[in-house]
């Protein structure tokens, strides 16, 4: 960049860029201060003379031991976890593999069903739950993980299918044909070619529905009821807001804890993921 | 090393006759060239001998054996395509050892081909690295060891060159040849470009909306097209053509059009004989034009006037107009001409070429 433009890189890069992060960032700040922040201080009214709503000056672990000790927060850990990994194998395995059908096999309405996969994910969660919410009492599998696990595909693999349907569409067919001359089988050119390559969009495909799994909200509202099955956004919702008293610590601390799986995850897959969304394959 | 037989081969796909009637016989060792314009049907042709594409009816059969039904895997070819299709994710030599791994070969006997092949084409250096640390051609290179690393009965090429630069394209093209006179395989090769075509095949196969239009040597293709697209395709700068009316007089017969009129040559005085009276496209090979002296005759000769000239240092071309006819003539280098000035050009009359207006076949 040229030397006098310098100041137009302020205020038309690091300055937009510093608000959006502000603004993104924010909620995660109010969340981890109002986790550490003492009760005295949380219920202050907005006109005491040492009201300060974006620091605390006598930090605490209080609600964390509240939380941990007084609910079955890592009773929800562990379901959450358990119900989002099961959710997404399923969903990756059907998903990886549909898409590559519905990318590669030339076959009568492939355009046609790749289109009703789509609308299947269209349509919205708040409308399924009923019809599922019947399904599920009739197979009696109301109130166990496998209510979340089995209904949680419902919108995964249609989501996976189209994300991996457009990568296998990245990776040019010619590395399969020359695989299957040299003498791999289609099987083979996908086990040892297609999905290797594909490593990337798999990849995120799989943090994308572990994301999905493991904020959903309305499948898990309605298809458990007792407190040691629920999973974390339910749990700490159903039972730290107690008729219209909000234990604020606690629900901070559990929305807090709560998050940082999702997070590691990210972290450590964030090259893949951007890779995985933009789709670029080098020959 | 083996023969390959197409015969009566079609192509059709979503209503598109993409290949007609294709019967081609490509012989032990021999190096084939399929050329043509893109969308000619090729590139399809191509891929049935692979078996990537299912043919609609005919056979093909590589020795004696038809491979109709086979899997590409079975019909021991190997192919490179136009962007080397490399395996990303494996080094070099895991891309070459590939298709000896899938084929079972035991780890000393991989790990021999290997390098051998290599060492033919000079990239031992670059064995551990991966295809994107490499540049063009050597891509290139390793997707010709990938290739030559199973010894398959037959080659198969589809537009290897047209990713690489033109400099690097020459090189490749006289390596390849060389390569292909050291493995003696039996090779077909598609292209677009007629230069690749005519330097690298034992012989030639023009190919124009799915049917072949001719197939020989190239300097049969050159001297003796069999009809105009044939003639226009190949050779460059292209050959001129000129629309011109065959007319009696004083026993001859003469090419007339405005601004031009051209005696017959004896030799095709018999075949034109039928077109006395109408139309037909004369066609002339830019070298057979050249600057007229004493000893030409006045029969085979025509004034014209300079457009442009192209000195190309070895050559000049002189893109001249005589009365409505463009012209292109490839002269000598000490030529001295310049723009507007009028030139008497003379045909070599052994080289004219007539064409049907109708058909386009050779008359």
């Amino acid at each position: 960049m040229i030397e006098g433009a310098k100041w137009k890189k302020w205020l038309w890069f690091y300055l937009p860029m510093g608000m959006f992060i502000l603004g993104l960032l924010f909620p995660f700040y109010w969340m981890a201060v109002t986790t550490v922040r003492p009760d005295r201080e949380l219920y202050r009214p907005w006109n005491h003379p040492l009201y300060s709503p974006f620091w605390t000056t006598h930090p605490t672990f209080d609600h964390i031991k509240n939380l941990l000790q007084e609910t079955l927060f890592d009773r929800w850990m562990w379901n959450t976890m358990l119900i989002a990994l099961a959710a997404t194998l399923i969903s990756l395995l059907c998903g990886v593999i549909g898409g590559y059908a519905l990318a590669r096999l030339r076959f009568r309405w492939a355009g046609l069903l790749g289109t009703a996969i789509f609308v299947t994910y269209l349509v919205p969660q708040t409308l399924l739950f009923i019809p599922l919410a019947d399904i599920i009492r009739d197979y009696h599998i109301g109130d166990t993980p496998w209510a979340l696990i089995l209904t949680y595909p419902t919108f995964l693999i249609p989501f996976c299918t189209w994300l991996m349907m457009g990568y296998f569409k990245t990776i040019p067919k010619e590395l399969e044909e020359c695989a299957r001359i040299d003498g791999a089988t289609r099987w083979q050119a996908m086990l040892y070619i297609v999905f290797p390559i594909a490593v990337p969009g798999i990849l995120s495909a799989g943090i994308f529905a572990f994301t999905l799994s493991w904020n959903e909200f309305i499948y898990a509202l309605v298809f458990l009821s007792s407190p040691e099955q629920k999973t974390v956004p339910v749990g700490v919702v159903s039972e730290l807001i107690r008729g219209d008293v909000f234990f604020w610590g606690p629900l901070m601390a559990g929305a807090l804890i709560g998050s940082i799986p999702v997070a590691i995850v990210y972290s450590f897959f964030v090259e893949y993921y951007v890779a995985g969304v933009t789709g670029s394959v080098k020959g | 090393m083996a023969k390959v037989l197409l015969r009566d081969l079609n192509k059709t796909y979503d209503g598109v006759h993409a290949v007609k009637d294709v019967n081609l016989e490509i012989r032990d060792r021999e190096f084939v060239v399929l050329v043509g314009p893109s969308g000619c049907g090729k590139t399809t042709t191509l891929r049935m001998v692979a078996g990537l594409e299912e043919i609609s009816s005919g056979e093909i059969s590589i020795d004696g054996r038809v491979v109709n039904d086979l899997a590409p895997m079975d019909r021991d070819i190997a192919m490179v395509f136009q962007n080397y299709a490399l395996y990303p994710h494996m080094s070099v030599y895991d891309n070459m050892a590939f298709g000896l791994r899938m084929r079972k070969f035991d780890k000393p006997e991989v790990e021999s081909r290997v390098r051998r092949s290599a060492e033919i084409l000079g990239i031992q250096a670059l064995l551990e690295r991966k295809p994107r640390q490499l540049s063009g051609g050597q891509r290139q290179r390793v997707a010709l060891g990938r290739a030559i690393v199973r010894n398959p009965r037959v080659f198969l090429f589809d537009e290897p060159l047209s990713n690489l630069d033109a400099a690097l394209r020459v090189q490749m093209r006289v390596e390849l040849k060389r390569l292909h006179d050291r493995l003696e395989t039996t090779a077909i090769y598609v292209t677009h470009d007629q230069v690749e075509a005519m330097t690298l095949g034992d012989r030639v196969v023009v190919m124009k909306d799915g049917v072949v239009q001719q197939e020989g040597e190239p300097l049969e293709l050159y001297g003796r097209p069999v009809n105009r697209f044939v003639a226009s395709f190949i050779g460059s700068p292209a050959m001129n053509f000129a629309e011109v009316s065959i007319a009696e007089a004083g026993g001859a017969l003469w090419a007339e059009t405005g601004g031009l009129r051209v005696k017959v040559p004896p030799a095709k005085a018999e075949a034109l004989r039928r077109h006395a009276g109408r139309h037909v496209v004369l066609g002339v090979r830019p070298e057979a034009l050249r600057i007229a002296g004493g000893a030409d005759s006045a029969e085979y000769a025509f004034d014209s006037v300079v457009e442009v000239v192209e000195p190309l240092g070895n050559e000049i071309l002189l893109d001249v107009r005589a009365g409505a006819n463009a012209m292109v003539a490839r002269v000598d280098p000490a030529t001295r001409v310049k723009v507007h000035e009028k030139v008497r050009l003379a045909f070599d009359p052994e080289r004219l070429h007539f064409f049907d207006p109708g058909s386009e076949a050779a008359i």
